[in-house]
């Protein structure tokens, strides 16, 4: 009876996160809505930790998972209401931010067992850890430039032709991408493995730091979906529908939410990213 | 392209999942005042958070002597977690200010 327990959890912590966002989105039942997520997720993450079986075993490790828990859960909530009102913008980035590196841990971990397990990777899989790790780096890296930035602690930089440099750098990180997933690196697929996380972060440092301050927040939000995406990509390294749901939502409707906060100040996106190389003329 | 073609079809399913996903976003947001985009943002960070569930799957599936997997996972569950409480607790905490906007 048990065992069919979990996906109907996760069937119900989906809805939950559907109705979420939903009630978010109504001036009156937003906050309500945001009692429905968590509640889900709350769900979600026991039903996980007492429920979940992988070819009939359960999980072990309990003390480490629940002194992380318990860690991250009181440092949460006590950084989350210390906040001042004015700063709760680079909260959210900061707390984005930490859902990306967290893909990206496990994108890290994932390809150490490949590695150890000396068995060819199933293509599939390893597009999605390669993908998990590349995206939750920028959204990592660039979540923290933007946390700096709002905070004053880091300043606008840009230079001559940064923007070629990035698109260069992303070029790079695509091609080492698809060598990573092809298996073409032989035995170089480590080494391969390090380079993109390091181009990883570097480019979502690139990224964000030539953006003006008052545009921050579209480009949280826009962080905010890529991080989205990279949690999809565990769920589809896990088989875990919830992680999917979760993640693709966000992922989708964090880039609407970032095309309507645009439309919101009268601007297009390719306007917030690429505008600031016009705006600051010392780049020029 | 055969290898492509063959993951596809193992997890059509999945792929059904992500498709109508996208949809749904989409329909569910489209629709929302500006006053609540900032609070939305949040209320979406902290429901990414769901990553937390791959970092707790990795953590109970680490092999007890695999210290590297083991303070990588550790690490994982930790900031998964922070980015759900806190995010829960952050966007509460700007929906409760609204609030309190609106009765002035």
């Amino acid at each position: 009876m048990l065992d069919s327990l979990l996906p109907i959890i996760y069937l119900v912590a989906s809805v939950s996160f559907i109705i979420g966002l939903k009630m978010l989105s109504a001036p009156a039942t937003a906050r309500r809505g945001n009692l429905v997520a968590a509640a889900g997720m709350a769900l979600a993450i026991f039903g996980t930790i007492f429920l979940y079986k992988k070819n009939g075993e359960h999980l072990h490790n309990y003390p480490w998972i629940f002194a992380g828990l318990l860690v991250g859960g009181i440092i949460g909530v006590v950084v989350a209401r210390k906040v001042k009102m004015t700063a709760m913008p680079e909260m959210v980035s900061m707390f984005n931010g930490m859902g990306g590196a967290c893909a990206a841990l496990i994108s890290m971990i994932e390809f150490n067992y490949l590695q150890s397990s000396g068995q060819e990777a199933p293509l599939g899989l390893l597009l999605v850890i390669v993908l998990g790790l590349i995206i939750g780096s920028v959204s990592f890296a660039g979540s923290v430039i933007a946390w700096g930035k709002l905070n004053g602690s880091i300043k606008d930089k840009a230079f001559a032709g940064q923007h070629i440099v990035n698109i260069l750098l992303l070029i790079v990180l695509l091609v080492l991408g698809v060598i990573a997933v092809g298996g073409f690196a032989g035995n170089w697929q480590q080494e391969v493995f390090y380079i993109i996380i390091a181009l990883s972060l570097l480019y979502g440092v690139m990224f964000v730091l030539p953006i003006g301050g008052a545009d921050m927040p579209v480009v949280i939000s826009l962080l905010n979906s890529f991080t989205g995406v990279a949690a999809a990509c565990g769920g589809f390294l896990y088989n875990n529908p919830v992680m999917l749901t979760g993640g693709i939502l966000v992922g989708s409707a964090g880039t609407i939410l970032t095309i309507l906060m645009c439309k919101a100040m009268n601007r297009s996106l390719k306007n917030v990213l690429i505008g600031s190389f016009g705006g600051n003329k010392s780049a020029g | 392209m055969d290898t492509a073609l063959a993951f596809l079809n193992t997890h059509m399913e999945m792929v059904y999942i992500v498709i109508l996903s996208i949809f749904l976003g989409v329909e569910v947001i489209s629709r929302v005042p500006s006053v609540l985009h900032t609070p939305l943002m949040s209320g979406a960070n902290a429901i990414h958070g769901v990553v937390i569930i791959g970092a707790i799957i990795v953590m109970g599936e680490a092999d007890p002597e695999n210290y590297l997997a083991l303070i990588l996972g550790f690490l994982a569950v930790i900031l998964g977690t922070l980015n759900v409480v806190g995010g829960f607790v952050v966007t509460d905490r700007m929906l409760e200010m609204f609030k309190q906007k609106k009765k002035q």
